[in-house]
């Protein structure tokens, strides 16, 4: 079980307000993404559920059991750091065990427990060696494997894969689902990337400066942000935003269109404008068109893998009527 | 940079170096050497021989010399212990974040600065003092007979002086050492339900075994010498007390005249040293490896 409640949760440090009042229920069994630019306050939301810092009021219930004033280690959460924090001076298998032995297991239970996440993580050639010794991503597993034997009610991601190299980040987000699927226990993972948050979540929670802008499945979020920020935060390349006159025409102060939304042509269309950058990625292509009577900024397209269109070429957009989403004057959505 | 032309030339500029320190080191230690095999009375110049291995055999057969080892043992031992153990402590007590931090900060090394000859003196006179110190005031303040430290705990209170003066060393390295521990690994501990004392044991310790192990090593070689801190106080007494190996082979060459035992001693004291040294290494060596 690990349905975990926070309500009217705040906290400042001194003076500063981090996170103003905010309310946020999670699910048995979900898992959930915090995702916003550094500094938004997503790290320390972890921290306070965690208990590793103190709410300045609000509370925090696990399981319907009010949890505000208990300290990390009563809460029944288990949590992988962004450093991993493993114990550099104890083998793999005393870091996995740490835990076990401070619960005060006899060891022959330790062993078997340890041996047991060693097999989920693929470990068991490794036990015997230190941190030191390991890769990045089997020091990962090891901060993963700390965090299972405890069987916890939920567990606490901090950014676990920002150190890793990029197809490892890959790898091991693969490995982070399965791991949720296998053991369907609550997971809140904590990240500033919003892929990550859109391929391993089955809840977001999008944060700016403390406060949510706006909770829900990747797919509603992509399809209906709530305001600009959101629109502009999820997905990837990021949405263009188109201001004045042509807004004007949808009755909107400012529209967006993604670029996956926008057919372009060399002989006809809506939008004229010429090519700057075009990255090819062999699957898609990305064509950054400047178009200057709508927008200052180029507008990203993308396109097809083989598309025949180069630097300086004059070319024609056609956003998709239906896919444009229209914001008012504050940046919230227009329905 | 690392051609053969490089190499050479940088030999060639280090040799000046090397050849003064080589100089430096061996004079002395040739000379001592020597002397260690000679007659060699100050109160008889003139009369230099060869005596052999009679100065050894004088200095080894002397019964204060045996006094003089164990008192060395006992008073590099008891300030180690002391200083390693009142050092984590502080280190640990200084760490946390208070007001004024600083200040005290600075204040705390400031022992470690006070040259020995006056931190003793200070310690004999105002503190130990069985009538003018102030323990033997707060002792009579509350009704109790003063205590005549030097004469009754003359090693134990030399240990305590000199501790005094170090402390301050092993406080900062152990300081400093503290705050590297990355406090991700104390936070993981806590929510792996480590109580204080099992994160100090299990997580602090281990990370401070390094710190330790250089502070072991250093005062080790400092207080294998201790001198100034005897002499002003209780000159080695009372009989052979206080006497460790340094201040016998002092009394032998500058209070007894003889500079031949005194050199033989010195010499014994280096062989000494360097089986303390081999000792110490192999114990906690491994500690310092990366």
């Amino acid at each position: 079980m690990g349905r975990i409640v926070l309500e009217k949760v705040t906290k400042s440090f001194g003076d500063v307000n981090v996170i103003p009042p905010l309310d946020l229920a999670i699910e048995d069994g979900e898992f959930v993404v915090f995702v916003g630019p550094s500094g938004c306050g997503k790290s320390t939301l972890l921290r306070l559920i965690a208990g590793l810092e103190d709410v300045t009021s609000g509370r925090i219930t696990i399981d319907g059991r009010d949890a505000t004033e208990l300290p990390p280690a009563k809460r029944g959460l288990a949590m992988v750091f962004q450093s991993y924090a493993l114990y550099p001076h104890m083998s793999v298998r005393k870091n996995i065990s740490f835990p076990l032995k401070m619960a005060g297991l006899d060891p022959a239970e330790r062993n078997k427990r340890v041996e047991a996440a060693a097999k989920v993580l693929n470990l068991t050639d490794y036990l015997d060696r230190r941190p030191g010794q390991l890769s990045g991503g089997q020091r990962q597993r090891v901060a993963i494997g700390r965090a299972i034997v405890r069987e916890p009610a939920a567990f606490l991601f901090d950014e676990p894969l920002s150190n890793l190299d990029a197809a490892l980040r890959v790898n091991m987000r693969l490995e982070i689902s399965e791991l949720h699927n296998s053991l369907e226990t609550t997971m809140i993972y904590v990240t500033h990337d919003q892929v990550e948050a859109m391929t391993m979540a089955d809840k977001i929670v999008v944060l700016r400066a403390g406060h949510i802008e706006q909770v829900g499945s990747p797919l509603e979020l992509y399809r209906n942000p709530r305001n600009l920020f959101v629109a502009g935060f999820i997905g990837s390349p990021r949405m263009n935003f188109i201001s004045g006159a042509e807004a004007a025409k949808h009755e909107a102060a400012t529209i967006g269109i993604r670029p996956e939304h926008l057919a372009i042509s060399k002989t006809e269309g809506i939008w004229k404008g010429t090519v700057g950058v075009s990255e090819h990625l062999g699957s898609d292509t990305f064509l950054h068109v400047h178009a200057r009577e709508l927008t200052q900024e180029p507008i990203t397209v993308r396109s097809d893998g083989e598309i025949d269109i180069y630097h300086g070429d004059t070319v024609f957009l056609s956003p998709q009527e239906d896919k444009v989403h229209r914001f008012n004057q504050e940046g919230l959505r227009l329905s | 940079m690392a051609t053969q032309h490089s190499k050479s030339a940088a030999r060639f500029m280090i040799s000046p170096a090397v050849l003064l320190l080589l100089g430096w080191m061996l004079i002395p230690l040739s000379l001592t050497l020597y002397f260690s095999f000679l007659r060699y009375n100050l109160l008889m110049p003139g009369t230099e021989e060869w005596a052999g291995l009679l100065n050894y055999r004088f200095f080894l057969t002397d019964p204060a010399f045996f006094d003089a080892i164990w008192n060395t043992l006992l008073l590099v031992g008891g300030v180690l212990v002391i200083t390693v153990v009142g050092g984590v402590l502080l280190a640990l007590l200084l760490d946390q974040p208070f007001w004024g931090q600083g200040i005290v900060r600075i204040l705390v090394i400031a022992p470690f600065f006070v040259m020995p000859t006056v931190s003793a003196l200070v310690w004999k006179n105002m503190f130990m003092n069985p009538v003018n110190g102030l323990f033997a005031f707060l002792a009579k303040a509350v009704g109790l007979e003063p205590f005549d430290f030097l004469a009754h705990a003359p090693l134990s209170s030399i240990i305590l002086i000199v501790a005094w003066g170090w402390l301050p060393f092993a406080t900062l390295i152990l300081l400093t050492a503290l705050q590297s521990l990355d406090s991700e690994q104390l936070e993981a501990a806590e929510m792996d339900g480590a109580s204080w004392m099992s994160r100090f044991f299990y997580i602090m310790l281990p990370h401070l075994a390094r710190a330790i192990t250089v502070v072991i090593l250093i005062q080790t070689i400092f207080l294998l010498s201790v001198f100034a801190e005897i002499l002003v106080t209780t000159n080695g007494g009372p009989g052979t007390a206080t006497t460790n190996l340094t201040f016998l082979v002092y009394a032998q060459s500058l209070l007894q005249f003889d500079v031949g035992a005194g050199s033989a001693g010195g010499v014994v004291a280096i062989i000494l040293a360097n089986i303390v040294a081999i000792f110490l290494m192999r114990m906690i060596g491994k500690n310092l490896d990366a």
